[in-house]
């Protein structure tokens, strides 16, 4: 590269920057204005910024700015905002008992969509979006409870979880795995389990003693489930007589529920959620259609 | 460019920016030495500033089990679409839990944070949901999530775990840093085995050395130890080891 007078280009009529290489010159095309303006205001701006929000490092701490911001203190100031809004909005449903929420208009719809929300992000992935269910997850619409379906009892449920590992006080009742633990033959969890889907009015398989599968009943199931096989509310022992069947009421599907147990968990929401959102869940959940 | 009065830059220093256009080397150790001061200026701090590297209560090295899960994690590409990185939000933190610590990551290596989600946080999954949703879940989400676009991992569960590397996966994690005891790294295999087997006395001694490990058959359907047992042994964990009760928010405001 040698240098060359700055010289204007005859072709494009731009001025030439000066550098010339064999005989080709370069035209001076200098960044646009609005480029170099935003470009400076730019630089403008970090001074500011430096100035009012957290910046250099120093030997041992940060400047921080005289605005005093925090990420911390402005995302706790956030929730604690919103919190104390909620806490004013539910303070009825605080102090009201689930009964009075479930008969006030008011409170009713509150709580109802307070417990929507928290139904859909909580409770949906396994009781379905609408409450319906699925294999293995209760169907709370249908007004069969495994635990009790009053407002009291869902709350209750709901606060501390059934069989929850971590939470003394949640519903626990254990199936004893009869099969599995060696209780019962193979032959007698067959038998019994053709007696089971006769309570419940199902065909039997063709050839099983079913006298045999009710002593069997009577002996080993009786005890949890009654004499009838209509279950016990307080040991949330399955009515085996109402048609819903949690884990199908297929003769294979009876046969590993009895040989191996189910004994499902359910989390203990007393740990995640607030005593507010319970209650309105225990509304919301009630109100499905299933509510006692 | 002989004499600076013949071009439109101006005199002395920067006229003499051809002499680095005009040699590579020196042009890139010039670019080297800039790029070094934002990099100096931006993360050395980060090392020795008090506020960055707070320590927190609760922390503990993976068990051998997690970190397999983790393997698997990281070879199933969840990261891809599932971060593990709470941001101080109030939406996230409404929907999520208390936001991430850097603390929370410090024995991951790498970190999981991610930058994609397609799926939802689970920085805090761990005892959110039961381990047979996560079973049902990884089969087939859509069993319990209709609108879900997760791919199904049902092989997870027809796959026995590989055990023979976690050994040697355990001691290279103590070799960078994760403060494994003697006694962990002399128990891995035992230590693998007992948290799929919540009644044996080995368990008991499990949980001395990894306090609230999650400890029981993940996937019952399977007597053997299932790649899907060790995720869901990982996933369980994830989130729970910090007791936020006993976390000062305000002790360190940043």
């Amino acid at each position: 590269m040698s240098t060359d007078p700055v010289q204007v280009d005859k072709v494009s009529g731009q001025t030439t920057t000066g550098h010339e290489w064999d005989g080709i010159r370069e035209l001076n095309t200098p960044l646009p204005r609005w480029w170099l303006w935003i470009f400076y205001a730019s630089i403008a701006f970090a001074f500011g910024y430096w100035i009012f929000y957290p910046s250099w490092p120093l030997a041992s701490n940060f400047v921080p700015g005289v605005l005093g911001h925090t990420n911390r203190a402005a995302v706790l100031a956030d929730v604690a905002f919103s919190n104390q809004v909620r806490k004013e909005m539910t303070a009825d449903l605080q102090k009201a008992t689930l009964q009075q929420i479930a008969d006030s208009p008011k409170m009713l719809e509150l709580a109802l969509a307070q417990g929507k929300a928290a139904f859909g992000d909580n409770c949906s992935p396994c009781h379905g979006s609408g409450g319906q269910g699925q294999k293995g997850y209760p169907n709370l619409t249908a007004g069969r409870w495994l635990w009790g379906g009053t407002l009291d009892q869902i709350q209750t449920t709901i606060t501390h979880g059934i069989r929850a590992p971590n939470d003394v006080d949640t519903r626990s009742s254990m199936m004893p795995a009869f099969g599995k633990d060696g209780i019962l033959t193979a032959a007698q969890i067959q038998q019994v389990a053709n007696y089971v889907r006769a309570l419940d009015g199902l065909e039997p398989e063709q050839g099983v003693d079913l006298a045999a599968g009710k002593q069997i009943f009577a002996d080993n199931c009786a005890a949890c489930h009654g004499d009838d096989g209509k279950g016990n509310i307080d040991m949330g022992s399955a009515n085996l007589t109402t048609k819903v069947w949690l884990y199908g009421n297929d003769i294979n599907d009876l046969i590993t529920t009895i040989t191996y147990a189910r004994n499902s968990t359910m989390p203990a929401w007393g740990q995640r959620l607030d005593p507010e959102t319970i209650k309105s869940l225990a509304v919301y959940v009630h109100s499905l259609g299933g509510g006692k | 460019m002989s004499s600076s009065s013949q071009t439109q830059h101006g005199g002395g220093f920067f006229a003499k920016h051809h002499i680095l256009e005009k040699n590579p080397i020196l042009l890139v150790l010039g670019i080297l030495i800039m790029v070094a001061i934002g990099g100096l200026v931006e993360i050395v701090p980060l090392f020795y500033l008090k506020s960055t590297i707070e320590t927190v209560q609760g922390m503990r090295p993976y068990t051998p089990l997690e970190l397999a899960g983790r393997n698997i994690y990281l070879r199933e590409g969840c990261y891809l679409c599932h971060s593990q990185m709470i941001r101080s939000l109030r939406d996230e933190v409404e929907r999520y839990g208390h936001f991430s610590l850097a603390a929370e990551s410090m024995y991951d290596h790498p970190f999981q944070w991610g930058s994609k989600r397609n799926g939802p946080d689970i920085a805090r999954v761990g005892g959110k949901y039961t381990d047979s949703w996560h079973v049902a879940h990884l089969m087939n989400p859509r069993s319990v999530v209709p609108q879900s676009i997760m791919p199904s991992y049902r092989f997870l569960f027809d796959t026995p775990l590989d055990t023979r590397e976690i050994a040697a996966n355990v001691t290279t994690n103590r070799e960078v840093g994760v403060p494994y005891t003697d006694e962990q790294v002399a128990n891995i295999m035992a230590d693998l085995k007992a948290q799929v087997n919540p009644d044996s006395p080995e368990a008991a001694a499990l949980l001395k050395r990894y306090p609230k490990a999650v400890v029981r058959k993940f996937y019952p359907g399977s007597p053997e130890i299932t790649e899907g047992d060790a995720l869901i042994a990982y996933l369980q964990m994830l989130g729970t080891l910090v007791d936020f009760s006993q976390f000062d928010d305000k002790a360190n405001l940043r």
